[in-house]
C-alpha cells in the first residue's frame, strides 16, 4: 500500500514535470539499473564542465588532458538538459546552466560554447530541465554534424545512463 | 518628404487661422482630429505582392531588386514603371522563379535615375497592385566628409536616463552634467515599426537605418517575399555599399555583440534570416560591401568548423580569407594596440560569442564570467582605433559603432549592467566629438536607438529601515536620491549596488523574481521548462509573474519611440517626429552622395 502511494505520487510529480506522455516512460534507459549499469558508473571518471578546456581565445577552445585522456572511456557528467524540439528525444544538449532561451525554436538565441551532446541509444522522454541531471556514458569528441537536424557537435557522451539529481 | 507632412502642412494652415485664439492650445485640440480626417483603413493584402512596397522611399541611383510575387504557379507577369515596360524602362529582362507555393517574377539590380514620384504597376493573374515611390537626390547646403552612426541598441528614454542619472549625478534636483549624446544641437523622435509590425526586431531597424527601406523582423537589406530560400529576397544597396561605391569612402563596424549580429550586419548584408550569421561573417569579405575595419565580438562564426568553438557548418576559416586580403588580426586588448599605427585595414574578434560587458570585463573580472577571455578591449578603445584607421581615407569614412549589450542586458532584466554599458556608449560618443572638433567640424555624428524596452524607473530601493521587497520600493517623495558615487570621476559609478539603488519596473517581462539588487552573476530572469519559461530558481526576490506569452523567456522589445541626436553639417535635417528610414536619407544628404555615380 505504501509502495503504491509512492508510486503513485512519484508519478504525479513526473506528470507536473512535464515527463509522462501517452506513451511508455521508458524507465530503464532513465534510471540506473544495477546490477550492471552502476557497477560501470562506478568506474566512470568524473568530469565538470570546469575541467573540460585548458585554454580559450578567439581563435578557438583548446581541450584539456582530463577531457583528451578521457576520450574513448566511461564519464559522468552533471548538468542541465537543455529542452529539446520534442518530448521524445534522440539526443539532447547537457548545458553548465539551465538554458534561458531555447535555440532551437529561436532565431535570435545561440548555444553556449562549452556544451555536451548527449546521444541516446533508445528515445526517452525528455527529465525535467530546471534541475541538474547527471550523465554517464562513453566521451567522444571530434566535430560531428547530426544528418537530421545540422546541429554541430564537438563534445559527446554516448549515454549508458541518466539520471535525474 | 517627411514623415506625414501633407497631414502637417493642414495642420499647420488650421493652426494659422486659429491663431487670435492662441496657436499652441488649437494646435493640440485640432492637430489630432484633422489627422483622423485624413483617415485610414485596416490594410488588406494585396494579391499581388509588389516589392519594393508602397510608400518606399529611394536615394537617386540605389540599386535594388524589383520582384512581384503572386500564389501559385504564374507567368504572365506584366509591369509598368509610369506607364512604360518595366523591362524596357530598367533596360533589363525579368526572370520568373516558382518555389514553396509561389511566383516571383524579378527584375534585379535596377535604379531610379531622376528624382521625383514614380509609379509602379504590377498586374499578375488579373490582378493588380499599385506601388507609388518617391525617389530624392537631397544634399545638405554644408556636406559633411564623415558620418558616424551610434546605435544603442534597446536605448530607450529610459535607459539613456539611468544611465544619465548613474554617471552624472543631481544636486538640488538638477542634473550636474548631461550625457555626451544628450549635448547635442538637434534631436528627433523616431519610430521604430517595420512593415510587417508594430513592434521590431534589431535587424529589421538596422536595416532602415541602413537603407532607407522597411523590412521585416529578422531581415536586413531585403524586402521579405515567400520563398524559403533566405537569400533570394529583393535587395536594396545600403550605406556601406553605397559610399564606398560613389564616393570610395572608407568604412567601418564596431560593436560588442558578435560582429554578425543584426545592427553591426545590416550595415553591409542581405538576408531574409539574420540567424545566417556564417553566411554574414563570409559575405563581408566581398570587396562591395566589405568594411576596412571590423570590430567586436563573435569570432565561431570566422573560425574552422573543425577547431572547437567553432559555429560554422564548413571548414572555411573567414579569419585566414581577411588576412590574404591585407587586414591585421587581432584576437585580444594586447593585440589590437600592438596593431601598428599606420594598418588601414583591422579584424578585431575579441570573443567567441558576445563580448562580456563594461561591469565584468572592467570591474568585477569573474574569471568564471569572462570564461578565460581576460584581455578583451572596450568600446571607447575599439572606437578610438576604428576612427583613427578610417579616417586615414581622404574620401572620408562611415562608421557604425553599436552599444549591443544595452539591449542584451535589458532583455535579462539586468539594469544596471545596461546603464553602465550605456554609460560606455556615451563615452565612446566623446570620442567622436573631439574627433569631430579637432578636425574641421565636418563629421556628422547621430546617436539613436533602434527599438525600446519596457523598463521604467519608479523611484529608489533600498532596505535601510528593514522593509524588503515592493514594500521597500521608495515612490513619490519617499523615493529621494540612490546614493551612487563616482569618486574616482571615470564617468561610472564606483559601485553598482549602492544603499539606496533605483527600483526599476519592467512592462513587459516571462515569470521571474525580483530583488531589485544588482546581481554579481549574470542570471537570466526566467528559464525553460518544456515549451514554458519559467522563474530562473537562482534568482531571490519576490515572484512577479510574467504578462507576456510563456514561450517568451525574455522581456521583449516595446513599440515605444525612440530618441535620435545629431550634430555636426547635415544634422539640421533631424527634428520633430521621423520615421527611422529618414536616418539613412540624413546620413547620404549631409554626404551629398550621387547614387548614380560609378553605377556598374
Ligand atoms: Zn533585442
Amino acid at each position: 500500500m505504501k509502495n503504491l502511494l509512492r508510486s503513485f505520487l512519484l508519478s504525479l510529480l513526473l506528470l507536473a514535470a512535464g515527463m509522462f506522455t501517452a506513451a511508455d516512460l521508458p524507465l530503464k534507459a532513465v534510471h540506473c539499473e544495477p546490477p550492471f549499469l552502476c557497477s560501470r558508473a562506478e568506474a566512470a571518471i568524473s568530469m565538470t564542465f570546469d575541467e573540460m578546456y585548458a585554454g580559450v581565445s578567439s581563435l578557438g577552445i583548446t581541450f584539456s588532458d582530463k577531457l583528451k585522456n578521457a576520450e574513448g572511456q566511461t564519464v559522468q557528467m552533471a548538468g542541465f538538459m537543455a529542452p529539446p524540439l520534442t518530448p521524445t528525444i534522440n539526443f539532447f544538449v547537457l548545458t553548465r546552466e539551465p538554458m534561458s532561451i531555447c535555440p532551437f525554436c529561436s532565431t535570435d538565441a545561440d548555444w553556449p560554447a562549452d556544451i555536451v551532446v548527449v546521444q541516446l541509444t533508445e528515445p526517452v522522454v525528455a527529465l525535467p530541465f530546471d534541475r541538474p541531471i547527471s550523465v554517464t556514458g562513453t566521451l567522444e569528441l571530434g566535430t560531428e554534424v547530426d544528418a537530421e537536424t545540422g546541429f554541430v557537435s564537438l563534445v559527446r557522451i554516448q549515454a549508458q545512463s541518466l539520471e535525474a539529481l | 518628404m517627411k514623415f506625414i507632412s501633407k497631414q502637417r502642412k493642414t495642420a499647420a494652415a488650421i493652426c494659422a487661422f486659429l491663431s487670435i485664439f492662441g496657436c499652441a492650445a488649437a494646435g493640440n485640440l485640432y492637430l489630432p482630429a484633422h489627422v483622423e480626417a485624413a483617415g485610414y483603413t485596416v490594410q488588406e493584402k494585396n494579391p499581388v505582392n509588389l516589392m519594393p512596397i508602397n510608400r518606399a522611399k529611394f536615394l537617386k541611383g540605389q540599386r535594388f531588386d524589383l520582384q512581384v510575387e503572386v500564389k501559385g504557379v504564374a507567368n504572365n507577369f506584366k509591369v509598368t514603371v509610369d506607364g512604360v515596360d518595366a523591362e524596357k524602362y530598367f533596360g533589363k529582362t525579368g526572370t520568373v522563379k516558382t518555389a514553396d507555393g509561389v511566383t516571383v517574377y524579378c527584375i534585379s539590380d535596377v535604379a531610379f535615375t531622376k528624382a521625383g514620384d514614380v509609379k509602379v504597376e504590377a498586374v499578375a493573374d488579373g490582378k493588380k497592385n499599385v506601388a507609388n515611390y518617391t525617389v530624392t537626390d537631397a544634399k545638405a547646403k554644408k556636406k559633411a566628409k564623415n558620418v558616424i552612426l551610434f546605435v544603442g541598441d534597446g536605448m530607450s528614454l529610459q535607459a539613456r536616463e539611468m544611465a544619465r542619472i548613474l554617471s552624472k549625478g543631481l544636486s538640488d534636483g538638477k542634473y550636474n552634467d548631461l550625457l555626451n549624446m544628450e549635448k547635442m544641437d538637434h534631436m528627433a523622435v523616431i519610430t521604430t515599426s517595420g512593415y510587417d509590425s508594430l513592434v521590431t526586431d534589431s535587424a529589421n531597424s538596422a536595416s532602415a537605418y541602413a537603407t532607407g527601406h522597411k523590412s521585416v523582423n529578422n531581415a536586413m537589406g531585403v524586402y521579405a517575399n515567400s520563398t524559403k530560400d533566405p537569400f533570394d529576397d529583393p535587395k536594396v544597396e545600403n550605406i556601406i555599399e553605397l559610399v564606398k561605391r560613389t564616393k570610395g569612402m572608407a568604412t567601418g563596424i564596431v560593436s560588442t555583440s558578435n560582429i554578425t549580429d543584426a545592427t553591426p550586419a545590416a550595415m553591409l548584408s542581405h538576408t531574409r534570416r539574420r540567424a545566417e550569421q556564417n553566411f554574414i561573417a563570409e559575405t563581408m569579405t566581398e570587396d562591395y560591401h566589405r568594411p576596412d575595419v571590423i570590430m567586436g565580438g563573435g569570432s565561431r562564426h570566422f573560425i574552422p568548423m573543425d577547431t572547437p568553438g567553432s559555429k560554422r557548418k564548413d571548414n572555411v576559416n573567414v579569419v585566414e580569407k581577411f588576412q590574404d586580403l591585407g587586414y591585421t588580426f587581432s584576437g585580444n586588448r594586447t593585440e589590437l594596440l600592438n596593431t601598428p599605427a599606420d594598418e588601414d585595414k583591422i579584424l578585431g574578434l575579441y570573443q567567441l560569442d558576445n563580448m562580456n560587458v563594461y561591469i565584468d570585463r572592467a570591474m568585477l573580472k569573474n574569471p568564471k564570467v569572462l570564461g578565460g577571455f581576460n584581455d578583451q578591449p572596450g568600446l571607447v578603445e575599439m572606437t578610438e582605433r576604428a576612427i583613427d584607421t578610417l579616417s586615414k581615407n581622404e574620401n572620408g569614412f562611415f562608421l557604425m559603432v553599436e552599444g549591443a549589450c544595452v539591449d542584451k542586458q535589458l532583455h535579462v532584466m539586468d539594469w544596471q549592467r545596461a546603464a553602465y554599458d550605456n554609460i560606455e556608449l556615451d563615452q565612446a560618443v566623446g570620442v567622436a566629438q573631439k574627433f569631430a572638433a579637432e578636425n574641421g567640424n565636418d563629421t556628422l555624428i547621430i546617436v539613436v536607438a533602434d527599438h525600446a524596452h519596457g523598463a521604467s524607473i519608479t523611484g529608489t530601493y533600498h532596505e535601510l529601515d528593514g522593509k524588503t521587497g515592493r514594500e521597500a520600493v521608495r515612490t513619490y517623495a519617499a523615493a529621494g536620491w540612490p546614493t551612487f558615487e563616482d569618486r574616482d570621476g571615470d564617468g561610472y559609478p564606483d559601485n553598482p549596488d549602492p544603499d539606496v539603488t533605483l527600483a526599476v519596473h519592467f512592462a513587459n517581462h516571462p515569470d521571474t523574481n525580483i530583488d531589485y539588487k544588482f546581481k554579481q552573476v549574470p542570471t537570466a530572469p526566467a528559464i525553460m521548462a518544456g515549451d514554458k519559461a519559467i522563474a530562473n530558481p537562482n534568482l531571490k526576490g519576490e515572484f512577479a509573474p510574467g504578462n507576456i506569452p510563456y514561450k517568451e523567456s525574455q522581456e521583449v522589445h516595446s513599440a515605444d519611440d525612440v530618441l535620435l541626436n545629431a550634430m555636426g553639417p547635415g544634422s539640421e535635417y533631424f527634428n520633430g517626429v521621423m520615421d527611422n528610414t529618414e536616418v539613412f536619407f540624413g546620413m547620404v544628404r549631409a554626404l551629398g552622395i550621387d547614387g548614380t555615380k560609378n553605377a556598374k
